[in-house]
């Protein structure tokens, strides 16, 4: 087991080391200092409480929206739709949050967290069950209801929701929540409840998938789905049920997002988080602690993006060419001891 | 053909070794190839016969070795590199685009096919090779209307207009019935007098006696020897087969108590809907009663996974009913029919039966989840599995395998095992087995009848599905001939012979068998 450990560490090592001089030859090209722009990134984020605690809350949403693929690529399915499955999951939170204005934080809080899972777990529950009954492909519908749920979304911010407060209505976005909706947050940080349970889904999610009898039965249908058919496992039911699940935690993304950092739902709020759980699922394989270790780097990442922005006058978007860089080391699977020898 | 023709070998193979990792497929092979032969190559399931050949067609490099076309040296890369030098081969599945017609499909490996089709000179050209060689039938129907038979044809005239001088079959008669297997025979010896040098492989020892000039036996990799057709027996051939380990025999039909039978699996009238891709079964009748094994004989693909699947509840009723131990089970679950007493063994196990990269002990955990979920579910019952896995390799005298390895680098014996050992374990009543000694040596597919008449004497009952029919002839008690998704007769063993099933299996008219038998 530590070998196998130890050689998981060496290719994540070995991936971002490339994509990290690939990224700097970019920044080259474009007529910035690569090493200032790096030195710039560790001090903000690494070096201070502060910075260290804003990478954690850059990193809640992607360990949500990474185990929300991981899940179902044990089953066999390919969930590309996190970014869609968030947006709703937000969407059904926010729609508790601006209706029952009058419940108290204990009650609250599990309520909105329960609408936030269902909101993103029927969207995909949508795809699954196309996918179970229907034969459509889940890729492909996943990945194109991630256009669909921010015009959702857009619909009722734009629309019935918008804020009529003074100043904020110039924004597509609704009022604020009570204070009762909103997700504590602790260490006078904006680390917020959304982290812990994070980690809490992370550790069921193992805990599921390798101990549990659901887990084994939703491995071997990723296996083998015609084996697993004829060993009597109801292989529709697991593929509606896995995307169901998988959805509600994307879910929780949004959720968290908009109930514990904006106190409002606003058009267009993620950037991106639930392509990039994706990508740290297929960097980390699946692993719980690949998760763990991915999300958290790639938060750094997503923080270097706005922080370059200001101090070294990179656009933002530069870092999805970093992204993508590292996406594209990871698809070619490098084979560190063909490499080596 | 002169002699010093004869005496030429048109291909010489000489010191062939190829090793598949560990293992060592062919190991120092000679072999030699006459024009106007049939030579058959004999041997297990896995002696290498059919890695030698694929040597030959250049679908593999062999790792040392040489290979000569008239006397001089020749290196085949690839089947193109092969094609060239005129060495075809027909392989166990055909490689015919059913949509297309026999023709499109042999015009489509043309060499020199001109841009805009000709196709009265190319039905010309064709229907002189097939009349001169006996391999006459429609050229213009699409080849998923062609009888097995047939396709086979296709595939032949394929290597023909393609001008291929040596003729390689792989397990050519597998997939055939009887008389059909008799006009591939013939179609040999019209090939043979205009000088094609033919290979046959094959592991059946009739079949070698009936076709072929010379055979060459291999064992483990090595050629045992080559000899003449007209200085073998049977006897023979299973020394050099086998060596001096005979292949286990079995006595497993006597020792039925006869007596009033319950019916423990019923079909009546049974039928499916018509689908694109399979075939629909309509109005099957079927009993399985308490200690018997009941084969269903027929060509692949006239509805025997179709049956199989109605019958374990993959593939609903939509005529007809169907009972398990006289309760109506028509609309029953696949995980309810499972847990009333019916076990699977699947066609492909490593593709149907098992989760390759998991190990034997979480294959058969998955097999059964309900009886080693531990609190519920959160937790399994590890220990409890691996003791099962022991109990039933014990109870059915296998050789015990590590549990812990991933169950694809099993060989296709071990995983029949593995396969059988979960469904016996779980006590079946009744056992559809598909085509399980399919890719078996002897010895493991004696293992696996010996479990089925060990259920059989325990009163259980096992439906058999082969496309073997020696199996199928001395196993079952009795035999359901299957043709297009219909029942087309039910016989017992001694009352009928391979040509009246061969021409049911086929659908074709009796009269053309006479004199068979």
């Amino acid at each position: 087991m530590p070998k196998n450990w130890l050689s998981a560490l060496a290719r994540y090592v070995f991936i971002l080391t490339v994509a990290l001089i690939a990224y700097a030859a970019v920044l080259l090209l474009a007529g910035k200092n690569p090493i200032l722009a790096y030195i710039d990134t560790f001090d903000f984020t690494l070096s201070s409480w502060y910075g260290f605690s804003e990478v954690i809350v850059r990193m809640t949403p992607l360990l949500f929206t990474a185990i929300a693929v991981a899940l179902p690529s044990r089953a066999g399915l390919i969930n590309v739709g996190g970014e869609g499955q968030l947006y709703l999951g937000a969407w059904l939170a926010t729609w508790g949050a601006i209706t029952f204005t009058n419940l108290p934080a204990s009650v609250f809080i599990p309520f909105l967290v329960l609408l936030g899972f269902i909101g993103g777990g029927v969207w995909a529950a949508l795809a699954g069950f196309l996918r179970a009954k229907g034969y459509v492909n889940e890729t492909i519908t996943t990945l194109l209801m991630n256009y669909i749920a921010p015009l959702v979304v857009g619909y009722f911010v734009y629309g019935s929701w918008r804020s009529r407060e003074p100043g904020a209505s110039a924004f597509p976005q609704t009022a604020a929540f009570v204070q009762e909706a909103r997700m504590p947050r602790f260490f006078q940080t904006r680390i917020h409840l959304g982290f812990f349970l994070a980690l809490l889904i992370l550790f069921i999610y193992w805990f599921v998938l390798e101990k549990t009898k659901w887990g084994l039965k939703i491995k071997g249908i990723g296996g083998n789905p015609e084996a697993a058919k004829r060993m009597g496992i109801e292989v529709n039911f697991y593929l509606i049920a896995v995307m169901f699940v998988a959805g509600g935690i994307a879910g929780l993304a949004g959720m968290s997002e908009v109930t514990a950092l904006h106190g409002r739902l606003r058009a267009g709020f993620s950037p991106g988080y639930g392509f990039v759980g994706f990508l740290i699922s297929w960097l980390a394989g699946g692993r719980p602690l690949g998760i763990l270790a991915m999300s958290f780097v790639l938060a750094i990442v997503f923080s270097s993006g706005s922080l370059l922005q200001i101090t070294q006058g990179v656009p933002f978007a530069a870092i999805n060419v970093l992204m993508a860089i590292i996406l594209f080391i990871v698809l070619m699977k490098p084979n560190l001891r063909r490499l080596m020898s | 053909m002169t002699a010093r023709d004869k005496a030429r070998p048109l291909v010489s193979l000489r010191k062939i070794t190829k090793r598949f990792s560990t293992v060592l497929a062919n190991d120092s092979v000679d072999l030699d190839l006459y024009p106007g032969e049939v030579h058959a190559l004999l041997g297990e399931n896995g002696a290498g016969k059919s890695t030698l050949m694929k040597i030959l067609y250049g679908f593999y490099t062999a790792d040392s070795g040489s290979i000569s076309l008239d006397g001089e040296k020749i290196q085949l890369n690839s089947p193109l590199d092969a094609r060239k030098h005129r060495i075809g081969m027909v392989f166990q599945t055909f490689t015919l685009v059913p949509a297309m017609t026999a023709a499109e499909n042999i015009a489509l490996y043309l060499p020199d096919l001109s841009p805009v089709l000709d196709n009265e000179k190319i039905l010309s050209h064709l229907d002189s090779l097939a009349q001169r060689y006996q391999l006459q039938f429609n050229l213009n129907l699409a080849v998923r209307d062609l009888p097995l038979g047939d396709q086979q044809k296709v595939e032949v005239l394929k290597l023909l207009t393609a001008k291929a001088r040596v003729l390689i079959f792989d397990e050519a008669t597998r997939v055939l019935a009887p008389h059909e297997i008799e006009g591939l025979f013939n179609i040999f010896e019209s090939l043979k007098k205009d000088g094609y040098a033919i290979v046959f492989i094959t592991h059946k020892m009739r079949e070698v006696l009936q076709c072929a000039d010379k055979v060459s036996v291999l064992r483990r990799g090595r050629l045992v020897e080559t000899i003449d057709c007209s200085q073998a027996t049977e006897s023979t051939l299973v020394k050099m087969m086998f060596g001096d380990v005979e292949p286990p025999k079995l006595e497993i039909r006597d020792k039925r108590a006869e007596k009033e039978k319950d019916v423990l699996l019923e079909l009546k009238g049974a039928g499916t809907a018509p689908t694109a891709v399979g075939t629909q079964l309509s109005q099957i009748d079927l009993k399985l009663k308490k200690g018997e094994i009941v084969g269903i004989v027929g060509v692949s693909g006239n509805g025997q996974r179709e049956l199989v699947d109605a019958i374990l509840g993959f593939l609903p009723l939509t005529e007809g009913s169907k009972f398990i131990r006289s309760r109506d089970a028509t609309s029953w679950t696949p995980k309810k029919i499972r847990s009333g007493g019916i076990g699977f063994i699947p066609e492909e196990p490593l593709q149907m039966g098992v989760v390759p990269w998991m190990n034997l002990v979480e294959n058969t955990a998955l097999g059964d989840l309900e009886t080693y979920a531990l609190y519920g579910g959160f937790g399994l019952d590890w220990p409890g599995v691996a003791a099962k896995v022991e109990e039933s390799f014990q109870t059915l005298n296998f050789e015990p395998l590590d549990p812990h390895r991933p169950v694809r680098s099993l060989s296709g014996g071990q995983l029949q095992r593995v396969v059988l050992a979960r469904e016996l374990g779980r006590d079946p009543q009744v056992l559809i087995a598909s085509y399980p000694t399919r890719g078996l040596d002897v010895h493991s597919a004696a293992a696996t009848f010996g479990v089925f008449a060990q259920l059989r004497d325990r009163g259980g009952a096992v439906l058999l599905i082969s496309e073997d029919l020696d199996d199928l002839f001395k196993f079952s008690d009795r035999l359901i001939v299957l043709y297009q998704g219909k029942i087309a007769g039910t016989f017992a063993p001694q009352e009928i012979d391979r040509h009246k099933i061969g021409h049911l299996m086929t659908g074709s008219q009796i009269e053309a068998a006479e004199g068979g038998g």
